[in-house]
């Protein structure tokens, strides 16, 4: 297993934070694309239901001194029947809520998602609001059947960061987690924050010395 | 809502401990898991729930009175309706790490381990030593008896099965407890901590049991090498409570595409040939209109929690269990955030060990101040089963809220499965630890698999998680 052990500093006055994120949205709406195309830069049209790719990383950096690293919890499926566990939501310091702008329904369902975050997460998580699959409407307007101004006008009144984005051609991908980014409470990422900097718990890996371990994981 | 698929290799019913760990693992080997739960929550029996759901399971007060709301907020409680705790080197740890669900979880030292010597205003509570320096040290033994104490554990932590210079003339695999320890010329009080509160034996039939010195000394290895691993204790409990863990195996099992459905009722078990073939079954949430999403899948296998096989169990014991709020640590624990205190049966009395588990804040299961503390042991009578918990409570000083049912029926299937490819699991036991059930896990495994569940290296090569 590779080496978990996250610094919380570096030399010159840097900051380095790590964040919990969590995806939510109906099934299909291109949750893991956005994922995959944020953190591999890849798409595949073809993609199958969520298996496997359940935990990934990605870092930013803001500015010269300032990286941001997110650890990514996708769904696994288990939205699918509504079955999705506490531990999901727990310590999350960001939500990025996906709807398909083709789809009528996902908004509503996108919502639906909002209050469920604002019950059971975090009261100070950020959350953003991203309608996929831009690249259809773009094709073809007719496809469109949410107009982005309801969308904003909700986000707004919701306090929700607003995105329209397309996983298959990254248009506004980057521009969606950077903006996350920016506004998540940075001095708060530090070392002690529960999901940055090294965990406050036991290490249970065999070859782990004593007491302290490290956070997130190098996948 | 999406179609269930049409087939599945294996149905899990009931999303406890046993049955989460089997789903992730079978998932992993590449089976097509569909899980199921009647309930609206993971963890069945083995769930964590908030103090406002465990008034109302208990029912413990007056109609319009909400007696939840001056324990702040119901969610920062976190109450484990199982009494255990993890050995730092026990079976279930290495499972998780095998795994690598440790990702979703974190873990903490229980800060102490306690046994009870004497009764009433006179018994003492000491830290259970577990070296030979600290069995030096320790108030429970007399000046010769601690020499003869740190003498006998030495022989444990040197005992090597390859070595029969290590034996010491003893062949554990056949002699008796009774005959190591008669050769170490322990007194009654040593073996009693030694037994009890070391090798975890509830009762003390392993004494004179032939062959059982062989697995009391691993046992007390377990132990002394799980208390060695971080210091405090031999136990390490998850962040947020013992619920986290089937949640994190049943993540475990999704992300390698097992499907998950809670609220979701078995109407009908589908046979053919007297095996399994199938189920009929309805998702519905609570408060829900209509009737439901109705389905039906064929499977080859079905494992599932006692509860859903009513038909198939017997009871083997019953459980008394009281959880207990506190807003003190426990005396004579050194003010321990957590600890787990064993009261061996012969120093009260009784046939079977009383058990306290106690967890607080430190451990994100309850506010700040407060303590949970949960009394149990095996019933011994049919009745008055408050007075067998007494000495427990004894121990804890004043208790705010005591939450109390009647005794829990511990079960076992009365089958092995094979014959009707049905896998039932034992309820959570009476133990303070998971060793029980990761041995029920194994063998279920065996039962539904025909082969030994072999959990290291489970994931090599098969990392689907993207490479940073």
């Amino acid at each position: 297993m590779a080496s978990r052990v996250q610094q919380g500093g570096r030399p010159g006055g840097s900051r380095f934070s790590q964040f919990k994120l969590v995806l939510l949205g109906e099934s299909a709406v291109g949750k893991s694309s956005l994922v995959l195309r944020f953190v591999k830069d890849q798409f595949d049209d073809y993609r199958e239901s969520t298996i496997g790719a359940a935990f990934l990383t990605q870092t930013i950096a803001l500015d010269e001194t300032t990286t941001v690293k997110f650890e990514i919890w996708d769904t696994a499926g288990q939205e699918r029947y509504k079955s999705l566990a506490p531990m999901y939501y727990r310590n999350a310091n960001c939500a990025v809520v996906v709807y398909d702008i083709s789809q009528a329904s996902s908004l509503d369902k996108a919502k639906a998602w909002v209050k469920e975050l604002q019950r059971q997460a975090n009261e100070n998580i950020i959350i953003a609001l991203a309608g996929n699959k831009l690249d259809l409407v773009t094709e073809n307007p007719d496809k469109r059947a949410i107009p982005t101004a309801d969308a904003e006008q909700y986000a707004k009144e919701a306090g929700l960061l607003f995105f329209e984005t397309s996983a298959k051609t990254s248009e506004n991908v980057k521009e969606l987690f950077t903006a996350i980014a920016k506004k998540l409470p940075l001095d708060q990422g530090g070392p002690r924050n529960i999901r940055s900097g090294p965990r406050q718990g036991v290490d249970l890996r065999p070859e782990a010395s004593s007491t302290v371990g490290a956070s997130g994981c190098n996948c | 809502m999406e179609d269930v698929a049409p087939e599945y290799d294996l149905v899990v019913l009931g999303t406890g401990l046993t049955e989460c760990v089997l789903s992730g693992v079978m998932s992993v080997k590449g089976k097509k898991v569909l899980h199921i739960d009647r309930n609206d929550h993971y963890g069945g029996e083995a769930a964590s729930i908030n103090i406002e759901a465990l008034f109302k399971k208990y029912g413990n007060y007056g109609p319009g009175e909400e007696p939840w709301k001056k324990y702040g907020r119901v969610n920062d409680w976190n109450i484990d309706l199982v009494p255990k705790l993890l050995m730092a080197n026990g079976e279930l740890t290495n499972i998780l790490v095998s795994t690598d669900v440790t990702r979703y979880l974190e873990f903490k030292q229980i800060a102490g381990s306690y046994v009870q010597q004497g009764n009433g205003p006179k018994a003492t509570v000491a830290k259970v030593p577990s070296d030979a320096g600290e069995a030096l040290r320790s108030p429970l033994m007399g000046i010769f008896e601690k020499r003869r104490a740190r003498n006998f554990l030495e022989f444990v932590g040197s005992f090597k099965q390859e070595d029969p210079a290590s034996h010491k003339g003893l062949n554990l695999s056949k002699c008796t407890m009774k005959e190591v320890y008669d050769k170490f010329g322990l007194e009654a009080s040593t073996r009693d901590f030694i037994g009890h509160s070391m090798a975890l034996f509830q009762t003390d039939e392993y004494i004179n049991a032939p062959g059982m010195a062989q697995e009391t000394v691993e046992r007390i290895r377990l132990y002394v090498n799980s208390m060695a691993r971080y210091g405090k204790s031999p136990y390490i409990y998850p962040l947020y409570g013992l619920g986290e863990l089937p949640q994190g195996f049943a993540r475990l099992s999704a992300i390698y595409g097992g499907t998950y459905m809670l609220n979701t009722d078995i109407d009908e078990i589908l046979y053919e040939n007297n095996k399994v073939s199938g189920i009929k079954a309805t998702m519905k949430e609570r408060g829900e209109p209509g009737d439901g999403m109705k389905f039906q899948t064929k499977c080859k296998k079905i494992i599932a929690d006692p509860s859903y096989f009513p038909g198939k169990v017997q009871v083997v014991d019953h459980l008394l269990k009281a959880i207990c709020i506190l807003n003190h640590p426990v005396a004579n624990t050194d003010n321990s955030d957590s600890l787990q205190l064993i009261i061996p049966q012969s120093q009260v009395g009784r046939k079977h060990d009383i058990y306290i588990a106690v967890v607080s804040s430190a451990h994100n299961v309850c506010p700040k101040g407060y303590y949970i503390a949960i009394v149990s042991t095996i019933a011994e009578g049919s009745s008055n089963h408050h007075l067998e918990l007494q000495p427990g409570f004894d121990r804890l000083g004043r208790i705010e809220e005591k939450f109390m049912g009647p005794a829990i029926p511990l079960y076992e299937p009365l089958e092995s499965g094979v014959n009707d490819n049905i896998f039932i699991s034992r309820s959570y036991d009476a133990t303070s630890h998971f060793e029980t059930t990761t041995d029920d896990i194994r063998d279920i495994y065996r039962r539904a698999e025909g082969q030994e569940l072999v959990v290291e290296g489970l994931r090599d090569g098969q990392n689907l998680v993207a490479e940073e």
